[in-house]
């Protein structure tokens, strides 16, 4: 076993259990663990599996069976940054909504007669 | 309730106009019998209290959400209270309040879903910058290119819609530059959309919000949520 897939197993499996743990104490939400539990796992597997591993990088046509880990990592992490920009809109639209009814409902709770003394200058 | 005259919201949305909101206001009130709504899209100004004080129904939102998310609250006022027509008008004086009664006429009369004032019909004053105008000439392009509207002035923030628009911009209404994904909305609605034209006049307070680098941003940022907005699953 060269050092590569020895640190890769260790780095896969540390981020695996800290991951588990950070859900454990409801730090973060299941829905955003999912990928990152996916691609920890995905490495996890190719690295101890040495022989999957060098099986899918030849047939792939990568020569040097560490690099495919590395690009499965990075295609992990490509994953996880659109579902947050998805994440992201999705808060957007709904933080949108939330100032429009606070700013309806303001409005009908003071009947429009006067403004909130502590916004201005 | 049919034999009503519709009722008319004028819509203003403000960021940092204190000093040209009380003017518009009171200039709507002293002219015309229809109610002036102000959201004030989180000014730290007085805009909110101005707009009060010159007799407007003000809306302050929370923080702010740009133009599209400020004039959105309008209509969701607007739906919520029933009014059959929204006027949005701006409120640094830019637009002529006496060609309130142009955008009008067509809607109260049943001819179109929208009527929008443009700038380029007829005689005009306006001289805009020029990355403005090239902008203009983009987005004309590109509504003539994929709806069936022939339009002169696709920015203009100076419109009336009726009902069936209200009801449906209350729920889907774009963020930057809405007037120009509005074309390919409507367009999808099948709705009627008509220009007369309208004076306009060069910011008397204020700078505008597009300098010309924003410019470049905002034209691929609109142009890309136009052509998206033709693909989307709307309604």
């Amino acid at each position: 076993m060269n050092r590569v897939t020895l640190f890769s197993i260790c780095a896969s499996g540390a981020l695996l259990l800290y991951i588990l743990e950070m859900v454990r104490r409801r730090k973060l939400r299941e829905e955003y663990s999912i990928l990152w539990l996916a691609g920890s796992v995905v490495i996890l597997v190719l690295s101890i599996n040495q022989d999957w591993l060098v099986g899918i990088a030849h047939a792939v046509g990568i020569a040097y069976p560490p690099s495919f880990l590395f690009l499965v990592g990075i295609l992990f992490i490509l994953l996880i940054l659109i579902h947050f920009s998805i994440a992201i809109s999705k808060l957007h639209q709904m933080n949108k909504k939330m100032a429009q009814e606070i700013a309806m409902m303001k409005e009908k709770a003071t009947g429009g007669t006067s403004g909130d003394p502590s916004i201005g200058p | 309730m049919e034999s009503n005259p519709p009722s008319v919201l004028i819509v203003i949305p403000a960021y940092r106009e204190e000093r040209t909101i009380g003017q518009v206001v009171s200039a709507i009130r002293e002219t015309f019998p229809y109610d002036v709504l102000v959201v004030n899209d989180g000014s730290p100004d007085r805009t909110s209290d101005v707009a009060r004080e010159a007799g407007a129904t003000v809306l302050d939102l929370p923080c702010n959400l740009g133009i599209g998310g400020a004039v959105q609250t309008g209509f969701l006022y607007a739906r919520d209270r029933g009014y059959d027509i929204v006027v949005r008008i701006d409120g640094d004086g830019q637009h002529e309040i006496g060609d309130i009664p142009k955008v009008l006429e067509p809607l109260l009369a049943g001819r179109a879903d929208a009527v929008i004032g443009s700038r380029f019909l007829g005689e005009t004053e306006y001289r805009g910058s020029i990355p403005r105008i090239f902008g203009i000439r983009h987005f004309r392009g590109l509504v003539n290119l994929f709806t069936g509207y022939s339009v002169t002035d696709p920015t203009s923030g100076f419109f009336a819609i009726n009902r069936r628009l209200i009801d449906f911009y209350a729920d889907n209404y774009p963020s930057d530059y809405p007037e120009v994904d509005s074309y390919i909305l409507m367009h999808r609605l099948g709705a009627r959309a008509l220009e007369v034209p309208v004076r306009m006049y060069d910011r008397t307070e204020g700078k505008s919000s597009i300098t010309a680098f924003r410019a470049v941003y905002y034209m691929v940022k609109v142009t890309l949520s136009f052509l998206i907005n033709r693909i989307r699953r709307i309604g």
